[in-house]
């Protein structure tokens, strides 16, 4: 049986950044919304969802946004406790909020922690002011380093975000945020290359040549050497961009995702996992609430998953973990694999042994080039 | 001013005394559409409510690019002096390529109105359709258009015309199909000067097809004009080229909508639909007559236009193969030019070698079949025949580069055009630097007037199909204008370069050309190569060659990252649905060796450097 987990969405920025595509809203975007009713609307849904699935015990709960930390912190832990009380928790549970660095302070922390929260995540993205401008952050980048050291003396594990191929970016710059976030000894650290979002201000910006497109080779470099670099400090990768120091330090809840357990994720354009079937919320809050108040769940793009679609997803989600793919799955979904899969081991870029042991692994090559490797072995 | 003709005159039993048959030729855009518009509001037969601009353009792509492609005859009541006669008149195309739908309709005329655009003059299609009318001893009205233009010079013009057909300036008739000045006065010409049909009423009936086209719901519509005796429907009647019977199910007349008639008599032009499904039933040029009454000899048929420029198309989808052989054997019916055999391409799998009679022709017979029949397809870069000589003495065709033999080549002959050009006096030495670059000689140059000056040149036909005509106007801000009729082969210093990807050659992008511009084509070739074919997991060396001479190279680096590398949280669908994506751009994707080419790629480099038509065809 597949764990339970829960994501909650709180979809509020004070800015949006200019790379963002994130279902979030600016209080102008809010239409009228007001962020002091989320919280009722929360309940509301955390009530059907109940109607819905039962009780089951959480194994983790993730605030994630937009900026969860924009509510002020007892809201996130009377959200945290209405949860609990619904549907349990389990023994040992993690529950993490992410956190804008520049929305927290000592006293919220403290407010957190003891509500339940045990972890939470950064979003630093780089330590340089030109780069952290070009992506048109607002933080003060010292505030992360300080807010690490406050939330690692309360207890919290601790993780940061980071962005590596912001237009302008240098190797040089890129390794100065790297030591930077080293040197705030977080347990976990996630590196995003940046994606270039369709619609959006960044998006523009390239189009109309205000701006470089990333270069996709020095985004290569970049990640090669932040892996040597972190294997050096005793991280580990377990999924294509996430590192930890030991297993425990993975994020459980994204493993979750990964491994397809169930999860129900509350709040506007949040995405929920249960019992094979996958749906969305709407995305603008006022729809959302709109539809609670009239006692339906705010649901939409329903998918009941083919049999083929769930191989296809535990294909593409296995194939970025660490842990990696097992071959039975690719057999399954591509009955010739036994070619590309020797190919791809003949070009390094998946793992020879674990091969031979029935697992697809990716090599650093291969983490890089890893869509084309799914699709090399799936015979796409 | 002639009164509209109150009654008209009944099809099948008109008088040939009281018919004119003419058509209207002209220089591209001199008007040729919208003096007819006017015609058809001041007969009554298009009333005002349904006019609209260039109403017989009526194919989607006529309006869109707002030229006449193909030829519409019609038939419009008019009144002189207390007679009413009958009109038919044909609009014709003004584009070089399609002189041939001029040509098949000035063998259905008496007379032809040659219009002139007031503001713009005497243009160097004015001299080639001015030539075939003569050449088919129509009688010609010369006409000055425009005249509402500020810019417009009748006077001046009508000298010049005064000049080229004889007669006094006077005689020129200046109207506006824009105001719609002078027209009624130039149908009353049309009457007085056009001579009528004479035909035999009572000998076997013989009737010349000049159009032909498929209509969906109406199957073959074939256009004829009566020569001699009588068709009525219900008779069984024969094509005298293929002996074939139908029976005429039903016959009418264009005005400009389809009306059902009891017959066509001498002099008459109209339609047949005999419920034939098969194009190649009713050709153009043949002969129709009647099983009871067969005629002896057939009239003297068009000489069917010979292909010019040669492409490879090809279905987008492999699957398509069979719809395309549909649709070039429908289109084919309705356009005698197209000629086209099966073919195959290492790079683009199954499809058809195409004839044509220039780029135009192509372009728009491509944009037919994607329309007219839904099918996506990619087309090949133009080509001329090759007639090339082996040392051997073997002597080969190419219509298509990539068969150019590898042995040791005696002699390539190519085809060379007599090209017309017109343009005021000023752009003389920007036109002879452009046909010098093109591997012209001059054969003279002639004044036309004080200022217009006409050059002729001989040049390689492949040497102007492609963008001659686009530097051309640009060269001489558009005050330049092209005819060329083809004038034979010349040997010419040819040789083929091939484009390679990782040491394969890829069919498609073979080229013929002249050993001095061998070296430019495989430096621009490999150039848009590197750019429009993604990164590959390995190294793609892209190379030009001539014969086992590489001449020009490129290469495509390594593809080092392909992976969304970004927190989607548990937006899981979002990431399955950029696989599912990918799955579709694979089925675009072509192999070529080891390297996958998305079709994209192929047509953009095919697209002869006309990026915006590529992105259109993209999307
Ligand atoms: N001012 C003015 N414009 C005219 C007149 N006649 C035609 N035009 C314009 O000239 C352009 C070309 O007109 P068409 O009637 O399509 O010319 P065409 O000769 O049929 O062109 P093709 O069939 O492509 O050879 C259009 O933009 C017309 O609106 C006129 O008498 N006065
Ligand atoms: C859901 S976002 C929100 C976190 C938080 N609001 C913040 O920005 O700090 C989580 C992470 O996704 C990453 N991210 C957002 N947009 C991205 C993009 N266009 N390309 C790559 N990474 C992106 C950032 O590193 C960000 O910290
Ligand atoms: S703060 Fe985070 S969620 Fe908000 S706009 Fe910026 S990146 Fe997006
Ligand atoms: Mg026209």
């Amino acid at each position: 049986m597949a764990t339970f987990h829960a994501y909650v969405h709180v979809p509020f920025c004070r800015v949006r950044c200019g790379y963002c595509d994130f279902n979030t809203y600016t209080a102008t975007e809010l239409n009228g919304y007001p962020q002091t009713a989320f919280l009722s609307h929360l309940r509301t849904e955390i009530a059907l969802s109940l109607e819905q699935v039962g009780r089951r015990e959480l194994k983790t709960v993730f605030f994630g946004g937009g900026t969860p930390t924009l509510l002020p912190a007892s809201e996130l832990v009377e959200a945290l406790s209405v949860l609990v009380d619904s549907f349990g928790l389990a023994a040992g549970a993690e529950i993490t909020t992410e956190a804008n660095p520049d929305t927290v302070d000592e006293k919220y922390l403290r407010e957190l922690r003891q509500g339940g929260f045990n972890r939470i995540s950064f979003g630093m993205q780089s330590a340089v002011p030109e780069v952290l401008a070009t992506l048109e952050r607002t933080h003060d980048p010292d505030s992360v380093a300080r807010n690490v050291f406050l939330a690692k003396n309360q207890g919290f594990k601790t993780s940061v975000d980071l962005i590596y191929g912001a237009p302008g970016e240098t190797m040089d710059q890129w390794k100065l945020s790297v030591e930077v976030a080293l040197a705030m000894e977080p347990d976990h650290i996630s590196a995003y290359a940046l994606i270039v979002e369709p619609g959006t201000k960044l998006a523009r910006q390239i189009s109309a040549g205000e701006k470089p497109l990333p270069d996709e080779d020095l985004q290569a470099d970049k990640y090669e050497w932040l892996e040597s670099r972190l294997e050096r400090e005793g991280f580990h990768w377990y999924e294509l961009s996430n590192w930890s120091k030991i297993a425990e330090g993975n994020s459980g809840h994204n493993m979750a995702y990964w491994r397809g357990q169930d999860w129900w994720g509350f709040g506007p354009g949040a995405n929920s996992h249960v019992a094979g079937r996958r749906w969305s919320n709407v995305k603008h809050p006022s729809n959302y609430a709109q539809l609670l108040v009239d006692g339906s769940i705010p649901s939409v793009d329903i998918e009941l998953l083919t049999e083929t679609q769930q191989l296809e997803e535990r294909a593409m989600l296995g194939l970025r973990l660490r842990e990696g793919l097992d071959l039975d799955v690719v057999k399954k979904l591509n009955p010739q694999c036994a070619r590309p899969v020797s190919e791809m081991v003949a070009e390094q870029l998946i793992d020879g042994r674990a091969a031979l042991q029935g697992r697809v692994v990716l090599t650093l090559r291969g983490r890089l080039l890893a869509d084309l490797v799914l699709r090399k072995i799936l015979g796409l | 001013m002639s009164p509209r003709a109150k009654n008209r005159l009944e099809p099948a039993k008109t008088n040939p005394e009281f018919i004119r048959n003419f058509c209207i030729i002209a220089h591209i855009d001199h008007g040729k559409s919208t003096l007819a518009d006017r015609m058809l509001q001041l007969t009554g037969i298009v009333d005002d409510r349904s006019m609209r601009a260039q109403y017989l353009d009526r194919m989607d792509i006529e309006r869109e690019r707002g030229i006449t492609i193909k030829s519409q005859a019609v038939r419009m009541p008019w009144e002189l002096e207390g007679q009413t006669y009958a009109l038919n008149m044909i609009d014709t195309p003004g584009h070089v390529d399609f002189t041939y739908e001029v040509s098949r309709s000035l063998a259905a005329c008496e007379g032809a109105v040659l219009l002139v655009d007031a503001a713009q003059g005497i243009e160097a299609q004015t001299l080639a359709n001015l030539y075939l009318a003569m050449e088919n001893d129509l009688e010609i009205i010369p006409v000055l258009n425009k005249i509402d233009l500020p810019a417009a010079q009748p006077e001046k013009y009508a000298e010049e015309l005064a000049n080229l057909i004889g007669g006094d300036p006077e005689d020129c008739l200046r109207v506006s199909g824009k105001t719609g000045i002078g027209v009624d006065a130039l149908l009353d010409k049309i009457i007085r000067t056009v001579p009528n049909p004479i035909g035999d009423p009572n000998a076997p009936a013989r009737a010349m097809i000049f159009d032909s086209v498929y209509d969906s719901y109406r199957g073959v519509v074939t256009y004829v004009r009566m020569i001699d005796g009588h068709l009525a429907p219900r008779e069984r009647i024969q094509m005298m080229s293929t002996r074939a019977v139908h029976e005429a199910l039903e016959i009418g007349v264009s005005s400009p909508e389809p009306e059902v008639t009891k017959g066509l008599g001498v002099g008459e032009v109209g339609y047949l639909i005999t419920g034939v499904k098969d194009v190649r039933q009713s050709k153009v040029g043949d002969t129709v007559t009647t099983v009871a009454n067969p005629a002896k000899e057939a009239l003297k048929g068009y000489s069917e236009p010979l292909p010019m420029v040669f492409s490879g198309i090809y279905p987008i989808d492999g699957s398509d193969y069979p719809n395309l052989r549909d649709a070039l054997d429908k289109l084919k019916l309705s356009d005698a030019a197209l000629v086209y055999e099966p073919e195959t391409s290492v790079a683009l799998g199954f499809g058809f070698r195409c004839g044509f009679l220039g780029l135009l022709h192509l372009e728009i017979v491509t944009e037919r079949l994607e329309r007219e029949f839904g099918l996506d397809l990619i087309a090949t870069a133009p080509s001329v025949v090759y007639e090339v000589t082996m040392d051997d003495g073997r002597e080969i065709t190419v219509t298509n580069p990539s068969e150019f033999p590898t042995g040791k080549v005696k002699k390539v002959l190519e085809p060379m055009v007599r090209a017309t050009i017109l343009a005021p006096k000023d752009y003389v030495g920007v036109i002879m630097e452009l046909c010098q670059g093109r591997r012209g000689t001059m054969i003279d140059m002639q004044y036309l007037g004080e200022d217009r000056v006409q050059l002729r040149y001989t040049l390689p036909l492949a040497e102007i199909v492609f963008d001659f005509f686009d530097h051309l106007k640009s060269k001489t801000q558009g005050y330049g204008s092209l005819d060329y009729e083809e004038v034979g082969l010349a040997e010419g210093d040819l040789v083929k370069v091939d484009i390679l990807l990782q040491g394969d050659q890829v069919d498609a992008f073979s080229a013929i050309v002249h050993r001095d511009k061998a070296y430019a084509y495989g430096v621009l070739m490999t150039g848009k190569l590197r750019e429009l074919i993604p990164r590959q997991q390995f190294e793609v060396p892209i190379q030009a060659a001539v014969g086992a001479r590489i001449i020009a190279r490129e290469s495509i680096r390594a593809m080092r990252k392909d992976v969304l590398a970004k927190c989607y949280g548990g937006d899981i669908s979002r990431k399955r649905k950029l696989l599912e994506k990918q799955k579709e751009g694979k089925k675009r994707m072509k192999m070529v060796g080891r390297v996958e080419v998305p079709q994209e790629a192929f047509i953009a480099a095919l697209s002869n450097g006309d990026e915006k038509k590529a992105d259109k065809k993209i999307r």
